[in-house]
């Protein structure tokens, strides 16, 4: 359908659209004409990828003068292909209506792991040997020897990709990681260089939020993005995590020694250097006497990952003089390596800021703020000096530099932590040094700041006052949307007791009780008889998961689960899991039904979706509150305390119901799917506890909903199986439009001051 | 043809070599004696075909003596020479129908009975397929009595038609297949409580589950038994090894596997599983696929990050091959219950079961191997999956692909329906011309619309008190018509016949059709054989004509009309058989008679 918001005419692939996309779109139009920021919170399973897509692809199609780029970051690979594949099947229906003038570039873009097709390359165990790899082959230095000698190998995709030069272009399309590859393939090109040099003048890049918000690799790929480009942030509940997490490191005792080996290697490589081609060096001096800048005239096979940090200034000056030579920078790196290890011989938790942090170390070893701060340029450098391709083995002493530079610039909004154990297990000792940021704006700040428009959106943003709080910006628009539904198909429970009228909880007393496991596995088993197709089951953590499947599988539970449906779990090996997932939707496709056990804050959690037959139930069991005893999680909660003045409680509260409700928010992905969810815990009963559920979900939850037990959550779940499955209007015929068509837009933009929901 | 009789001359002989007693034999469809010659002769014999289950024959040949051999119930058998082939094959034929017969009455299960055709052996799964056939088939029971008893028709031409029915059974499979039980071997020791003795429990079943679960165990089970250990042995190290792991002890595990190199081989982890795994992976759908997101997230660097809240177990490097969690074996027993049987072989011989599913591995391997439209079909799946479902408009009535086990066993019974719709219809309706070119069709509608375009629709197309009218008309026709009649109107008339009536025609209509059938099949006539065949078969049919006529005229006036209506199509169709025949005969002995002139 096509229709006019304003000045643009949305082209939207479908014949209908929810009266929710509608104005999610013209939310969006205003903050991209007031060219700020916005934060939308929209249910899931009202499309907002498609609104989002249509609005700003038909937006750039609107003003041809003025073309905006979109950049939009999913947090996984897998919904980057989803995203890809929406994406495609509008910009088929554009094309098909507007002729090629709707034609753009559009491409997903991921490590070399993703998109390498070299066989000899992709088939490492991970992402850095697969870099390494590649690096081996592909180098600027390792080419050129291989020019002279034809026994040096190199990588026939990427040598061809140089050959073809300014012809190696992508003709416009959308193409997913799958597409790059094939099309790599087919031409003889390296899908990821060739994908890395396309997403300059691609009108759309679909990619990971790393991408953007972790400087380290935002400087290599992102900087050349314009300002005038639209950023998304895509299931951004957890954004401030992410934000978090690429500002943080630890160091353990591991990665000290790995850090020593580095080292070594590092002076003989210097050694054998000197003797041989001592110029090298000397040039790499002069360079250093400019400042660090020029590394943007590095060719695109050695770019490393940039500075964690993003101040550009800070690039310009130049290095200390007395890390200049490698010999002094190995010998400071040295002696910050054996800082690092006396720390560690601690016996005490300790817990510092960065300015005592770094000021103990100029006392100690002599090694001052800016020196710390260019370390992490200074060892790139270096690296590249020597010549060195197996990147993946130089992990640790990367890790402490990281650490150093990110200490030696920020003075606040980090802390520093040094654990001499676990606090679980007191008598392993695993000292651990960590450097945690508490203050997601750092990383977000340069996105902000770069862009002219960043959008952050989700199906849970609840409460939505928070986010720009936390991550320290303000919105030209901010909305909560809710969902108007045609018929009830969300039904949300909060089940209390179990089925012999004892409270069941995930709280720490309660936790281990074979009551409350037996209550549990009983609720699941009653629920497994009742819902065809899929359920999933989340849990608190991994530990909680194995210990109550253990339990379950001894006291026999597990095995009369078993009659009804297959069981498969989330494991922490990534493969396993997705194997289990891909088998699990199989057994949902053929009629099998199946359920599946995971952890929220999991991986599973984050970004599958159980739509459809694929969930027709969810079980959250229990509330998953972080554990709350970790200083990590202290100290940011002291920090968030002092600057935004949050309390503890409520931050806690906050995140733990974010999980939970992006759990159950798995389910249901159209107005035609309907699925359960059901909150085991006594906790959730609680006003304070159920008031951070996101609108959506609480507007659905009845008060006889409320303070149920097994056998009344088994009878409304009976009861709302058989009512969804009778035929019902799909246009919400009884007073209020749930879909309108392209005839209802026109009236009601027309017609005068009619509400739309 | 039960009064039928044949009387040869011929020899009966204890064996082979015994120069044999001479007399008559002489068969019924109930015995057969044999009378010697010698009225003095012990050597009477009175027997009935109800005992004798089977029948062996010398082959044709110069030196060879024309020799019948028929085996009795309780062992022992009686040898006939004959004087010449012929009157052996009368016999054999003779004797091979009669043994179909008893053994069709379903009184023994008698093995190498219906064997007939062209004096070859039938095997003996061939023979027992079409006695089950016949068993299983009253209708079928009759017809072959009826004809191939009657003379009418051999065996062999009566099953030469039905290729197809014992070609279907032939692959006859369980009609479903029986899924893997969703139930876990666990290791549930049964210890009596007084020794240290604990015992385990295997059958079959857990046994195949065991190979399907375990590719370790599998191959281990493969190159170990029977060479290096028993079977015995090797369940026994097995069972210790699960035990073990049951005690969740990877130290005790560890030492033990240190010790026992077998043992370790249970102990350790499934490196089999894991190459597999790899394998699976980029096979699966690009949407669930996390390894991807492994390979992207810049987060996951060994160091960086937050340190997560999760606790490992820190375990030695040494054990780490020995652990081995609850959850993967609950992935893989769900994902072996998901693909479910794979092979289709006696669960008895677990070395069978074993290389079955490594076959069955290896095949799947190399499948995935030359199955290049994968990435094609994830990606349509993909797109397919990213539509949101209602906000776009009906389609094409949602459809499944449908999935038809055995596409024969399909359109066979379709092609029944639409022979049977066709019979049906045949009488009355003429075919509708559907043959309108797109030009013709577009012509009129545009017609059509000018039409209405100029009249306009202002006048209701029909007047709505008729239109009523024939509605009510019509819907008491049809309700009335359904009670009375029920849904089938061919069906519903027979169901209002006297039941002998209904039975009579049924089974003619069946006879006629068979009849027929080798009727028509044996045109044109190029061999003698095919001209006596046809002379029997018209003169059966000859037979059957005056029965139809019969029974038309024996029904009670209520019925004769539409028992006539019935019997006229048969008639009608025998007419044509007939008329064919003597046209045939005509052209024949003009074209001999021709020959003759041309000749004289």
């Amino acid at each position: 359908m096509k229709f006019q918001i304003e000045d643009v005419t949305v082209y939207f692939p479908y014949d209908n659209i929810y009266p929710e996309q509608y104005s999610y779109m013209i939310e969006l139009k205003r903050a991209l004409d007031a060219k700020g920021h916005c934060l939308l919170e929209m249910p899931t399973g009202t499309g907002k990828t498609i609104a989002l897509l249509s609005l700003i692809t038909s937006y750039t199609l609107s003003k041809p003068s003025n073309p905006v780029k979109l950049l939009y970051c999913t947090r996984t690979v897998h919904e980057m292909e989803k995203t890809l594949a929406e994406l495609k099947f509008l910009h088929n229906y554009q094309v098909k209506h507007l002729g090629p003038a709707a034609r753009i570039l559009a491409l997903g873009l991921s490590s070399r792991k993703n998109l390498c097709v070299n066989p000899s390359v992709v088939s490492a165990e991970n992402r850095d040997s697969v870099d390494a790899a590649c690096r081996k082959l592909t180098a600027s230095w390792v080419r050129s020897i291989a020019v002279e000698n034809p026994n040096i190998p190199t990588c026939e995709f990427y040598e061809n990709y140089e050959k073809a030069a300014s012809d190696a272009v992508l003709p416009p399309g959308v193409y997913t990681l799958q597409d790059l590859r094939a099309f790599g393939k087919a031409r003889g090109w390296c899908p990821y260089y060739l994908a890395r040099h396309m997403v300059q003048f691609a009108n759309v890049v679909v990619y990971s939020y790393q991408y953007l918000l972790d400087p380290k690799v935002a400087g290599i790929i992102s900087k050349e993005m314009q300002r005038e480009s639209v950023v998304v942030f895509d299931e951004a509940h957890n954004i401030d995590n992410v934000c978090i997490e690429a500002l943080s490191v630890s160091v353990r005792m591991q990665t000290l020694e790995g850090a020593s080996r580095n080292l070594n290697r590092m002076s003989q490589e210097i050694e054998r250097l000197k003797a041989t081609d001592a110029g090298r060096l000397r040039a790499e001096y002069n360079r250093l006497v400019e400042g660090l800048a020029q590394r943007g005239n590095l060719p695109i096979s050695d770019t490393w990952f940039s500075n964690p940090t993003l101040p550009e200034d800070i690039l310009k000056e130049a290095v200390p003089g007395n890390i200049r030579r490698a010999e002094h920078f190995l010998s400071v790196l040295r002696r910050l390596v054996q800082y690092f290890k006396g720390r560690l011989q601690t016996d005490n938790v300790e817990k510092e800021g960065p300015v005592t942090f770094v000021a103990s170390i100029n006392a100690q070893v002599g090694i001052d703020q800016k020196m710390l701060r260019f370390c992490y340029d200074r060892l790139h450098s270096l690296l590249l000096t020597l010549e060195i391709t197996d990147t993946d083995e130089f992990l640790h002493i990367q890790s402490i530099c990281d650490l150093a530079t990110l200490v030696g610039t920020y003075t606040r909004g980090f802390s520093i932590i040094i654990e001499p154990y676990d606090e679980r297990m007191p008598h392993i000792p695993d000292p651990v040094l960590q450097l945690c940021c508490h203050d997601a704006s750092l990383a977000i700040k340069p996105v902000f700041e770069r862009f002219q428009s960043v959008v952050i959106t989700s199906g849970t943003l609840s409460p939505i006052d928070l986010y720009p709080r936390l991550l320290n910006f303000n919105p030209v628009v901010t909305r909560s949307f809710t969902m108007s539904l045609t018929r009830d198909c969300i039904c949300p429970m909060v089940l209390t007791r179990g089925s012999d009228q004892l409270p069941v909880s995930t709280k720490y007393d309660l936790r281990s009780d074979p009551g409350v496991e037996k209550n549990y596995g009983k609720l699941l088993l009653e629920m497994v008889s009742v819902v065809p197709d899929g359920v999933v089951c989340f849990f608190v953590s991994y530990s909680y998961m194995d210990g109550i499947v253990n339990s379950w599988h001894e006291s026999g539970i597990l095995k009369e689960i078993m009659q009804h449906k297959l069981v498969f779990i989330e494991t922490q090996d990534v493969v396993e899991t997705t194997l289990a997932l891909d088998n699990y939707r199989r057994a949902c496709d053929c009629g099998r039904g199946a359920v599946f056990f995971s952890v929220a804050r999991g991986k599973v959690a984050e970004g599958i979706d159980f739509d459809r037959h694929y969930g027709r139930l969810v079980i959250m069991f229990g509330v998953p509150f972080q554990y709350t005893l970790s200083r990590i999680l202290l100290a940011r909660l002291e920090y968030l305390r002092e600057t935004f003045q949050i309390k503890e409680g409520d931050f806690l509260t906050f995140d733990a119901l974010r999980q939970a409700a992006q759990c159950v928010g798995r389910v249901i992905r159209s107005k035609a799917d309907y699925g359960m969810m059901i909150f085991a815990d006594k906790r959730y009963s609680r006003h304070d506890k159920r008031s951070k559920l996101p609108g959506w979900i609480l507007s659905h939850l009845r008060d006889a909903h409320l303070n149920l037990s097994t056998d009344m959550a088994v009878h409304i779940a009976r009861e709302f199986l058989r009512r969804m499955a009778q035929p019902y209007d799909k246009t919400g015929a009884m007073g209020k439009k749930t879909l309108l068509s392209q005839e209802d837009l026109e009236k009601m933009v027309n017609g005068v001051g009619e509400t739309l929901f | 043809m039960a009064d039928k009789q044949v009387m040869k001359r011929a020899k009966y002989k204890s064996s082979v070599k015994d120069p044999g007693v001479a007399g008559v034999l002489k068969l019924n469809i109930e015995r057969f004696v044999f009378m010697p010659n010698d009225p003095k002769a012990s050597t009477k014999l009175n027997v009935e075909f109800r005992m004798i289950t089977g029948h062996k024959f010398t082959k044709e040949g110069s030196s060879k003596q024309a020799l019948l051999n028929l085996t009795q119930e309780q062992g022992g058998n009686y040898i006939f020479e004959f004087d010449s082939f012929a009157d052996r094959d009368v016999c054999r034929e003779f004797v091979a129908a009669a043994i179909a017969f008893h053994s069709e009455a379903g009184k023994a299960t008698t093995e190498n009975s219906a064997a007939l055709v062209n004096s070859e052996q039938l095997s003996r799964a061939e023979t027992e397929r079409r006695i089950k056939l016949l068993q299983e088939n009253s209708e079928l029971q009759r017809l072959h009595r009826q004809f191939v008893f009657g003379g009418i028709l051999t065996d062999a031409e009566f099953w030469a038609t039905r290729k197809k029915l014992l070609d279907q059974n032939d692959n006859r499979r369980p009609k479903q297949r029986v899924a893997l039980k969703n139930e876990m071997w666990t290791v549930k020791p049964l210890s009596d409580g007084q020794s240290n003795r604990v015992t385990f429990n295997l059958t079959p079943e857990i046994i195949h589950q065991i190979f399907a679960e375990k590719p370790a165990v599998r191959q281990a089970y493969l190159s170990f038994v029977p060479n290096k250990m028993t079977e015995k042995e090797f369940w026994t190290k097995y069972s210790r090894a699960e035990y073990l792991h049951s005690t969740k002890n990877v130290v005790a595990a560890a030492a033990e596997a240190a010790e026992d190199e077998e043992l370790a081989v249970f102990l350790k982890r499934d490196d089999m599983l894991a190459n597999e795994a790899r394998r699976k992976i980029r096979r699966v759908d690009p949407t669930v696929d996390m390894e991807a997101d492994e390979g992207d997230d810049y987060i996951h660097l060994p160091d960086h990050g937050l340190f997560q809240n999760e606790t490992k177990d820190v375990l030695e490097s040494q054990y780490e091959p020995y652990r081995r969690s609850f959850s993967q074996d609950l992935n893989q027993h769900a994902a072996v219950v998901l693909q479910g049987r794979l092979v289709d072989v006696e669960l008895g011989d677990p070395r069978s079961v074993a290389e079955a599913l490594s076959r069955t591995k290896q095949a799947e391997v190399s499948d995935e191997i030359s199955n290049r439209n994968l990435e094609k079909e994830l990606s349509d799946r993909i797109s397919r999956i990213a539509e949101i479902e209602d906000l776009q408009g009906p389609r094409d009535p949602a459809v499944a692909p449908l999935s038809i086990k055995d596409p024969r066993d399909y359109f066979d019974s379709q092609q029944a329906n639409a022979v049977k719709a066709l019979g049906d219809a045949g009488s009355g309706a003429k075919p509708l011309k559907s043959s309108v070119s797109p030009r013709e069709a577009y012509g009129s509608l545009t017609d059509l619309v000018s039409d209405i375009r100029v009249m306009g629709l202002s006048e209701p197309i029909m007047n709505p008190e008729v239109a009523l009218k024939v509605l009510n008309g019509l819907t008491q026709s049809i309700s009335s018509t359904k009670f009375h009649l029920g849904k089938n109107p061919r069906e519903s008339v027979l169901d209002s016949l006297p039941k002998v009536t209904k039975e009579e025609l049924l089974h003619h209509w069946t006879s006629v059709q068979e009849l027929l059938k080798h009727f028509w099949s044996s045109y044109p006539i190029t061999t003698k054989y095919l001209y006596t065949k046809v002379t029997r078969l018209k003169d059966a049919m000859s037979q059957v004509y005056p029965k139809l006529q019969e029974i038309k005229e024996s029904v009670q006036s209520d019925f004769r009309h539409q028992v006539s209506l019935l019997v006229h199509p048969m008639l009608q169709a025998l007419d044509a058989a007939f008329a064919h025949y003597d046209a045939d005969v005509q052209k024949r002995s003009a074209k001999s008679g021709e020959r003759f002139n041309g000749f004289g």
